[in-house]
């Protein structure tokens, strides 16, 4: 199956195109249109994984428990698709946003290298080939999140940098030992190894070790710290896009290591991801709600919903799992969406801070409209997704009998709920206040607003066919947990 | 051999922790160079040392655990690259840092913390 390979290779191509273009339109249209033939090609894939089940694709012909393979699945076909919709919207995000002629063809290569890592991450079946494909994803966000090389933007890339190389080599760490006490990385003839094996509490070693590299790249309660301290530093297209894709990959990580072959010692594991979970919601949640700066409020959400994501890991009945996958695609798509609106009232307003903007719903009642619907998204209002993601973690957690969290989870949708009509309040009821910014009146045209159109409509749209997502996110739990037509499709029994 | 390289990685781990937790910037770099190679050697013991039987090189030993597994040998290369990399980056990150600020200490970043 070739099709298997064309998420990593599409993306090569349009690097090398954009590193040889001098021209600013030519780069920005070239990434529109790749961006949305990367988009298509997911929605094949998808209707492939659909019929088949599984995409295995084995590289250079090596048999697969000793080649590299590129795997598949429904959980894969699911991210492939949400990530190209983020990638699609951001890509026309940025035509508007970024001007500076010199800048520009040099964000767009390393923007298409992040996406390259990103679906590698996604599709890759080898535990070494993830570990490479995280390094690829992290140099270009390296590279991305100090791109205006101003002082503030350099001191968070230096934090940003410093936490995620100690989690690459907890990941490293990890990886050998694993090799070491099982002769094999790659993914399914892993799951065949420790699903039969009786000495699997030996694996904790290892688990833990990639516990705390992904923990970090998720950023998870102890391991969170780089995140709000180098997210709102960045240029926001990048914010944007980083909000959307990077913490999930780690999730998604998480979500394959922790069904697939580390499913030793449940009692010790889920016990600890549900507390770490339960930790990470409401911190995020009560530091998102002391700041006035949008995308600081942003950056703590990311880690409060977060929480939820490994909340369902730590139930672990297929109905969690399908919770947490419904909520990581839900998520993915109201972030991004809320920091694109995030940069359009800065665009309007010239500033972040909540306290010197105000008065937007009378100026541009069409952009409070679109605040409206990722923010009610991430709260949890009825008709709009992110409604049934929590629906569906809450009634696994009551089903399963864990009380504790899921009070916790209803009270971090509280805070998410109140940090949300903080911004509505400030930004767009409260008059504007007297000051430098009351001047700006910058007006903003439809094509500043498509991707947030877009990303809004698909939130709505995934609310109310929640049944449709809910029937694929339940597919793709029942494959991860039972494991075993994974293991047979890539060993080829 | 196990026992020497397990010492020596003990002995990396511990300088690159120490390294890290310094206040310069510099310094905080050694450290992750300093743990970096710790963990390839890490990997390169965890997956069994075998001396002097490189794999398709000479005539061929009675059975395949008195050679050496060539795969940890590819993984241990592939991350020293990787990391080769990311510590030239980092070197640039902190000229252009102290391009900008003139400082070279980690206490004094505490601008974009709150």
């Amino acid at each position: 199956m070739t099709i298997t390979a064309l998420p990593i290779l599409i993306p090569f191509v349009l690097i090398i195109i954009l590193i040889i273009s001098r021209s600013l339109v030519f780069s920005k249209i070239t990434s529109i249109v790749g961006s949305f033939g990367l988009l298509i090609l997911s929605m094949i894939i998808f209707y492939k994984v659909n019929k088949l089940g599984f995409l295995v694709l084995n590289m250079a012909g090596w048999k697969s428990p000793y080649g590299i393979t590129l795997v598949i699945d429904f959980m894969s076909s699911l991210m492939l698709m949400v990530s190209s919709v983020i990638v699609f919207a951001i890509a026309i995000y940025a035509y508007r946003s970024l001007n500076e002629e010199k800048q520009v063809t040099k964000f767009y290569v390393f923007f298409f290298s992040l996406i390259m890592g990103v679906n590698g991450a996604f599709i890759t079946g080898d535990v070494f080939n993830l570990y490479v494909w995280f390094e690829v994803m992290l140099i270009s966000s390296f590279v991305l999140i100090t791109f205006g090389k101003s002082k503030e933007q350099l001191e968070g890339g230096i934090k940003y940098l410093a936490l995620n190389l100690l989690g690459s080599l907890f990941f490293l760490a990890g990886l050998g030992l694993l090799y070491g006490k099982t002769g094999t990385l790659n993914m399914a003839h892993l799951a065949d190894i420790l699903r039969n094996d009786h000495q699997a509490i030996l694996m904790n070693t290892s688990a833990i070790l990639f516990f705390i590299a992904f923990g970090i790249k998720a950023a998870v309660f102890p391991l969170f710290f780089w995140l709000p301290a180098s997210y709102h530093t960045a240029n926001i297209t990048i914010s944007s896009l980083f909000a959307g894709l990077l913490t999930k990959v780690g999730v998604y990580a998480f979500i394959r290591f922790f069904t697939l072959f580390f499913v030793h010692d449940q009692a010790f594991w889920h016990q600890f991801l549900l507390i770490i979970a339960g930790f990470t919601m409401i911190i995020g949640g009560m530091s998102a709600s002391v700041h006035y700066d949008t995308r600081k409020i942003l950056s703590y959400h990311i880690i409060s919903q977060i929480g939820y994501m490994i909340m369902g890991l730590g139930i672990y009945t297929p109905l969690a799992i399908a919770g947490a996958i419904f909520f990581t695609i839900h998520n993915m798509i109201a972030k991004t969406n809320t920091f694109i609106v995030a940069g359009l009232i800065y665009k309007l307003k010239g500033s972040f801070y909540l306290k010197d903007v105000g008065g937007i719903i009378k100026q541009n009642p069409v952009l409070a409209i679109l605040f409206v619907i990722p923010a009610f998204a991430l709260a949890g209002v009825p008709p709009i997704s992110g409604f049934f993601a929590k629906f569906i973690l809450i009634k696994a957690s009551i089903d399963d009998s864990h009380f504790v969290i899921a009070i916790i989870a209803v009270l971090t949708a509280l805070l998410t709920l109140y940090s949300m009509i903080k911004i509505w309040n400030e930004a767009f009821l409260k008059k504007q206040p007297d000051n430098e910014f009351s001047g700006q009146n910058t007006s903003l045209s439809f094509l500043d607003m498509l991707p947030s159109i877009i990303l809004g409509t698909i939130s709505i749209l995934m609310g109310i066919f929640a049944f449709k997502v809910f029937d694929f996110t339940m597919q793709a739990a029942d494959q991860l947990i039972e494991g075993t037509s994974y293991i047979n499709n890539v060993l080829n029994r | 051999m196990e026992i020497l390289l397990a010492i020596l990685v003990g002995i990396l781990y511990t300088a690159g922790v120490y390294m890290i937790l310094r206040r310069s910037i510099v310094k905080f770099i050694i450290g992750i160079i300093f743990l970096s190679n710790a963990t390839n050697l890490l990997v390169f013991l965890a997956s069994g040392v075998v001396s002097g039987k490189p794999v398709f090189v000479g005539e061929e030993p009675a059975n395949a655990s008195q050679m050496a597994d060539p795969l940890p040998q590819a993984l241990v290369l592939t991350a020293i690259v990787i990391g080769f990399g990311i510590v030239v980056f980092t070197l640039a990150l902190k000229y252009k840092f102290f391009e900008l600020t003139g400082t070279d200490d980690l206490d004094q970043l505490k601008k974009t913390d709150n």
